[in-house]
């Protein structure tokens, strides 16, 4: 009880210091309008948006972009769920089977709340003052002050002239914020109590996603303006979630097992479904991130498909080399991973470069996790570092070797003859990869003194769907 | 009355039956277990993590039968379980145990009687 006081008082004084700022705000956001206003072509819609709310825009919305965006935004919840709860609950032992895909539902609920309160403020508002170029602040708490026919202050980079509504680029961004927790549950899996992940989950979206979504995407964003390129999610969505799984496998410690051991899957069907459902979801996720439905969209869509299906056929390879035979489990693996590898990038590659990202993410990916894993001895269940850590990482150096203008104009990588862009990149990743690391812990220490994390050993060993939920997956008899 | 219990291949199941009906043998209870005999049943691969000593699908097949069936039966199974002319590696095992009652729950008959 005491501990619940003391988060109560912390969460109070937060939401308190918050409103001050957001009054400071306020105040001199009067004396001087758009002073700090951010790049070309977000700034009118911004300032229109925020200034009067008429009931309708200037311009109309472009239907097609906006009939898009909705689509893609649907189709982006649904690599949570089910996807991803599917791929990770078939992975995991049947005893587990519940938990695992309750912290991709649970996830879902708790960061969509999350997200309308206070989320997308912090990560895509605008701040006033010293901090602005790292949170959003609380202008947007509650999406305050944003109505249906406000147009999306975030608008196609190349076509700068789309126009869909706000709410479905906050919804959109919604499903980014919530598969990003949910990537994590694979580190932690099979040993987490609900009542710490929920806790915790709620804290790292809104401490450790929502500042770095800021920082990368938003208009204020200090990595954006620096010039890192991270189409969609590289380095936000999945080398943080990684660092973050890394961060939490190192201090759950491992699953009660022989070391050296690990567990099979309980139904690589669902693997392979879940899978499959993330395959197609990512076409939201990255064709979805120019927000528009143009020439850039199918651009994204024609090499996320292209790296994924290089990645599959290279982790295949890779199995054979290896073990004789390709694995399915391990076809599943390699898609995902060139999935990630080539998020950051579906907006500034072609094809050749697609191809390249494939083939790197799987080989590098597989030595992650069947080499780094059992010699460093951490147990990431489910491989969250291994393939979305590393991939991501990858991925956003890959973007920053064969970014081309071509693509977008004017941004070249690496090897167009840009090698500046490996800069920017590589300050990207460092800071994502301590930003990550240190919160994630700090976060995940606090919450296991306020009200315990793991689960006890006897808990661990009858299974998390008894102990957390009082339900099993599959009965034995009838 | 003897009890016997054979471990066979699943897929050699359909030719066992096959045999045993031909001997007039009727009565079965089939399950689905896993085992694994001297050479440690097989290695399976995820995420390139080798689990050796895997549990081999197996099928046990259980019999009661009056002692006049017992030759018969056992030379059914084995007729029907063994793979090919000389036989392979995992075609599996029979127990012929003594059996000291039996009951037919709807009637309470017991004996040789209740086994049929």
């Amino acid at each position: 009880m005491k501990r619940f006081a003391t988060l109560l008082i912390l969460f109070l004084v937060l939401f308190a210091s918050g409103g001050m700022v957001f009054a400071q705000n306020a105040t001199t956001t009067t004396a001087a309008p758009a002073a700090s206003a951010p790049a070309a072509a977000s700034t009118n819609a911004w300032t229109a948006s925020a200034a009067v709310p008429a009931p309708a825009p200037a311009q109309p919305f472009d239907t097609g972009a906006t009939a898009w965006m909705i689509v893609a935004s649907a189709i982006v919840l649904m690599m949570t769920i089910p996807g991803l709860a599917f791929y990770y609950g078939g992975l995991v032992r049947r005893k587990n089977v519940l938990s695992t895909m309750m912290h991709s539902f649970g996830i879902a609920a708790i960061v969509s709340v999350q997200w309308v309160v206070i989320g997308y403020s912090l990560a895509f508002g605008h701040s006033d003052g010293p901090l602005s170029p790292f949170i959003g602040g609380f202008k947007w708490a509650f999406l305050n002050g944003i109505g249906p026919y406000d147009p999306s202050p975030y608008v196609d980079p190349v076509a700068a002239t789309h126009l869909v509504p706000h709410y479905i680029y906050i919804m959109f961004q919604a499903m980014f914020a919530i598969i990003t927790p949910a990537l994590i549950s694979g580190a932690f899996a099979e040993r987490i109590k609900f009542g710490g992940f929920a806790l915790f989950i709620t804290l790292w979206a809104t401490i450790v996603y929502d500042p770095v979504a800021h920082w990368v995407w938003s208009a204020d964003g200090w990595l954006g303006k620096l010039g890192a390129l991270d189409f969609a999610g590289g380095t936000v969505v999945h080398m943080n979630s990684g660092v973050a799984g890394l961060a939490c496998a190192l201090l759950l410690g491992r699953r009660r097992m022989p070391e050296g051991t690990s567990t099979p899957p309980h139904n690589v069907p669902f693997v392979i479904l879940g899978a499959a459902l993330l395959w197609v979801g990512w076409f939201g996720f990255n064709a979805g991130s120019g927000v528009g439905a143009d020439g850039l969209a199918a651009s994204a869509f024609l090499v996320t498909n292209t790296a994924t299906a290089m990645a599959a056929l290279t982790w295949m390879f890779m199995d054979v080399l290896f073990h004789g035979k390709p694995t399915t489990v391990g076809a599943a693996t390699g898609a995902v991973a060139g999935l990630v590898a080539i998020t950051p990038a579906s907006g500034f590659v072609n094809v050749a470069g697609s191809l390249v990202i494939g083939i790197v993410v799987s080989v590098v990916c597989y030595l992650a996790v069947a080499l780094l894993k059992p010699a460093a001895k951490y147990d990431d269940a489910l491989d969250a570092f291994g393939v979305h850590a590393i991939g991501g990482a990858w991925g956003a150096i890959g973007t920053g070797l064969f970014a081309t203008a071509m693509i977008q104009p004017g941004i070249n990588g690496l090897i167009y003859g840009n090698p500046r862009q490996m800069l920017f990149q590589f300050a990207d990743i460092g800071a994502v990869l301590v930003y990550s690391f240190v919160v994630t812990t700090i976060l995940f220490k606090l919450v296991d003194w306020l009200v315990g994390i793991k689960v006890t050993p006897r808990e661990e060993n009858i299974g998390l769907d008894l102990t957390q939920h009082d339900e099993k997956a599959y009965t034995v008899i009838d | 009355m003897k009890y016997i219990i054979a471990i066979i291949q699943p897929y050699r199941l359909a030719d066992v039956q096959a045999e045993l009906y031909k001997e007039e043998v009727n009565l079965m209870t089939v399950s689905e277990v896993v085992g694994h005999g001297r050479q440690k049943g097989v290695t399976e691969i995820y995420r390139s993590y080798r689990e050796s000593g895997n549990l081999l699908r197996k099928i046990r097949i259980e019999i009661a039968v009056n002692d006049d069936f017992v030759d018969r039966a056992v030379k059914a199974i084995m007729r029907g379980a063994r793979s090919g002319e000389s036989g392979e590696i995992g075609d599996g095992k029979i127990f012929v145990l003594p059996l000291e009652r039996v009951y037919r729950i709807r009637t309470g008959e017991t004996g040789g009687i209740a086994i049929g």
